[in-house]
């Protein structure tokens, strides 16, 4: 288990190191932080002793060594835009994109299961034909457009819900929450329903497929000709290895979802990094789209590699295979 | 007549015709790629003509309302654009862009394939490594990188110029790692067997063996992913396009038609985004229905991931 998880640690490590490197290459390239420093009113000469001085004028290699230095140290430069250090806009607008991720999560978790194992032990049922029927239903519906349908029924014509911001947001320490407030709840629920929307369906699809293969091995036969009680069969003995697959899946799904709040946020004016990314975007802000890119590769190779550790905890296979 | 005899009695064929949803979807898809390429045909308006817009007739309600009017079925955009001509027109271009980028795709995903699979080793460990760190981030996610990246490297008036073949290129690259894996998964199949060994024998060069003796046993796996790669396709363009970083305006797609149409939703005006929306929904639907289908036909060992 310890070669194991010591590989896919430096596995990630390696690919945070290609992530950079390919971070720094689209800032070399596009961006000018002569630039985002004094702005466009400064002579050519000016310019250049300041290239000079930066050390924009040394091998690429040297600059990448430097900024890799620094972007260890949490610097990876200031943004043009907010005239504050990258990395502090960042973790500014973090909670806000994190509540929305978990608010989600919640969401998932607590309709999929329970729904794909229905369908997975009723399959010829009306209600589960239907719950197929709808899953390809909703997999084929962009995540903005229920967004916007969302809005347009609840906001615009019912007017029950909030359709942009996050509201009133209780302070703790840096933390601005929406979750303790009853006005910020309420502009949670769109949001979070839209978010949810898209992998919903996926889940269901995948908790079901799986459990119908698990219910088919030997050793629930086994169970029940021990006579166990059904229930017992169903959610304790078949549900456990429904869920390793599940834990790999729902890892990956963590980037699915990250895209997906872009998208989101977009719709819901929702003060978190995806809007925070399309806004450096239109505004031409090379540092924080590069911020932005090294943290959400952060967020990835982490919850990639804990997830592939954890999955090598709770499966045998893996981990021998894992550590030859 | 021959191939005729053949499909008749394909299995295939036979399977097609004893689904009706099957049956339903194509019909539906048939007469969706139909219209949108007799656009020019069949639309009463043409959108891309500035002179025949009226910007007085702008966000004008479907024909069965209060204020609409039987010259435009489905009311008209902002811009006063009639939304069928504008819809039919903006299908046109998500169709081919998604045909295009899976094309793209096919040829990244399958050459890399062909040679992680075939030659093994080295190649073949950091080719598919690649392939796993890229699909860890998710295809959506890469393909909003790219284009943002895109976007800033040959700045928006140079991006917009070229929208479709910067899209195709972004969708292409985004996108490859299912073809790779799911060629090499069948090329390490096909390897072992006899026919190669024996063209190996003859001393064909690996670059024949690959592409004139393999390849064309991997198709089956390749055309089940094509399917459903071309709704994905359809659908990173549409939101690519809604996020501002896809067509212009003035060259809508459907994912562009749905954002134009975001911002008037609050005065009520749930036209200009319903109608667009419906349709890529629509369209992504079918196609997937279909790739379902002819998954379970087929039933080509499919790589799980």
């Amino acid at each position: 288990m310890f070669a194991f998880t010591v590989r896919r640690i430096i596995q990630g490590v390696f690919v945070m190191l290609v992530i950079s490197f390919l971070c720094f290459t689209i800032q070399h390239q596009i961006g000018d932080p002569v630039r985002d420093i004094v702005g466009i009113s400064v002579s050519a000469d000016e310019r250049e002793a300041l290239r000079d001085k930066m050390g924009l004028n040394d091998p690429f290699f040297t600059q990448y060594v430097r900024f890799l230095g620094k972007a260890v140290q949490g610097d990876v430069g200031m943004s043009f835009f907010f005239k504050r250090p990258a990395l502090q806009v960042i973790l500014s607008k973090a909670p806000a994109t994190l509540e929305l991720v978990f608010v989600s999560s919640l969401i998932i978790i607590f309709l999929s299961v329970p729904l794909g194992i229905y369908c997975a032990i009723n399959p010829r049922s009306i209600l589960s034909r239907i719950i197929m029927g709808l899953s390809i239903v909703g997999v084929s519906i962009p995540v903005f457009l229920t967004a916007i349908m969302l809005i347009y029924i609840f906001s615009v014509e019912l007017r029950w819900l909030p359709s942009f911001g996050r509201g009133q947001l209780v302070y703790i320490g840096g933390w601005g929450s929406g979750l303790l407030s009853l006005n910020g709840l309420k502009h949670l629920i769109l949001p979070s329903i839209a978010l949810s929307s898209i992998m919903l369906p996926l889940f269901i699809r995948l908790i079901r497929s799986q459990m119908m293969e698990v219910l088919e091995t030997d050793y629930i036969k086994f169970a029940w000709a021990k006579g166990l009680h059904k229930k017992r069969i169903w959610y304790v003995h078949a549900f456990k290895n429904t869920l390793l697959p599940v834990i790999t899946v729902g890892g990956v799904q963590i980037g699915t979802m990250i895209a997906f709040t872009i998208l989101t946020e977009t719709v819901f004016q929702w003060q978190g990094l995806g809007f925070l990314f399309i806004e450096a975007v239109e505004r031409a802000d090379t540092t924080l789209l590069v911020a932005y890119l090294m943290v959400v590769g952060i967020i990835f190779v982490v919850v990639n590699t804990i997830v592939d550790i954890i999955y090598g905890l709770v499966n045998p296979m893996v981990r021998i295979q894992g550590s030859q | 007549m021959d191939w005729w005899r053949r499909f008749r009695q394909s299995f295939l064929l036979y399977s097609f015709l004893r689904d009706s949803v099957a049956i339903a979807c194509s019909l539906i898809l048939i007469v969706l790629v139909l219209v949108s390429f007799l656009a020019p045909l069949i639309a009463p308006h043409n959108p891309y003509d500035s002179s025949s817009i009226d910007i007085l007739n702008a966000e004008m309600p479907p024909m069965w309302m209060d204020g609409g009017s039987p010259e435009f079925i489905l009311g008209t955009d902002s811009q006063g654009r009639d939304m069928l001509s504008t819809l039919l027109y903006g299908m046109r271009v998500s169709i081919i862009i998604g045909c295009l980028a899976v094309l793209m795709q096919a040829f990244i995903g399958v050459v890399i394939g062909l040679i992680s699979g075939y030659l093994g080793g080295r190649i073949d460990s950091f080719l598919m490594r690649m392939a796993d760190v890229q699909l860890s981030f998710s295809t959506m996610m890469v393909a909003i990188f790219l284009g943002a990246i895109f976007q800033e490297a040959f700045g928006v008036g140079l991006y917009e110029q070229f929208a479709v073949p910067m899209l195709v290129i972004i969708i292409g690259l985004a996108e490859w790692p299912q073809y790779a894996r799911t060629v090499r998964a069948s090329v390490l199949a096909e390897k072992k067997k006899e026919y190669v060994e024996a063209a190996r024998v003859i001393g064909l060069r690996a670059q024949r063996i690959m592409g004139r003796h393999i390849l064309p046993n991997t198709v089956s796996p390749v055309l089940v992913i094509s399917t459903v790669q071309v709704a994905n396709a359809i659908m990173s363009e549409a939101a690519l396009s809604f996020l501002g970083l896809g067509m212009p305006v003035t060259r809508p797609s459907l994912g562009s038609l749905i954002n134009s149409g975001f911002e008037y939703i609050f005065s009520g005006s749930w036209w200009i985004t319903l109608f667009p929306g419906i349709f890529l929904v629509l369209l992504i639907l079918v196609i997937n229905l279909l790739g379902d289908w002819l998954r379970d036909v087929l039933n080509p060992k499919l790589y799980k991931g």
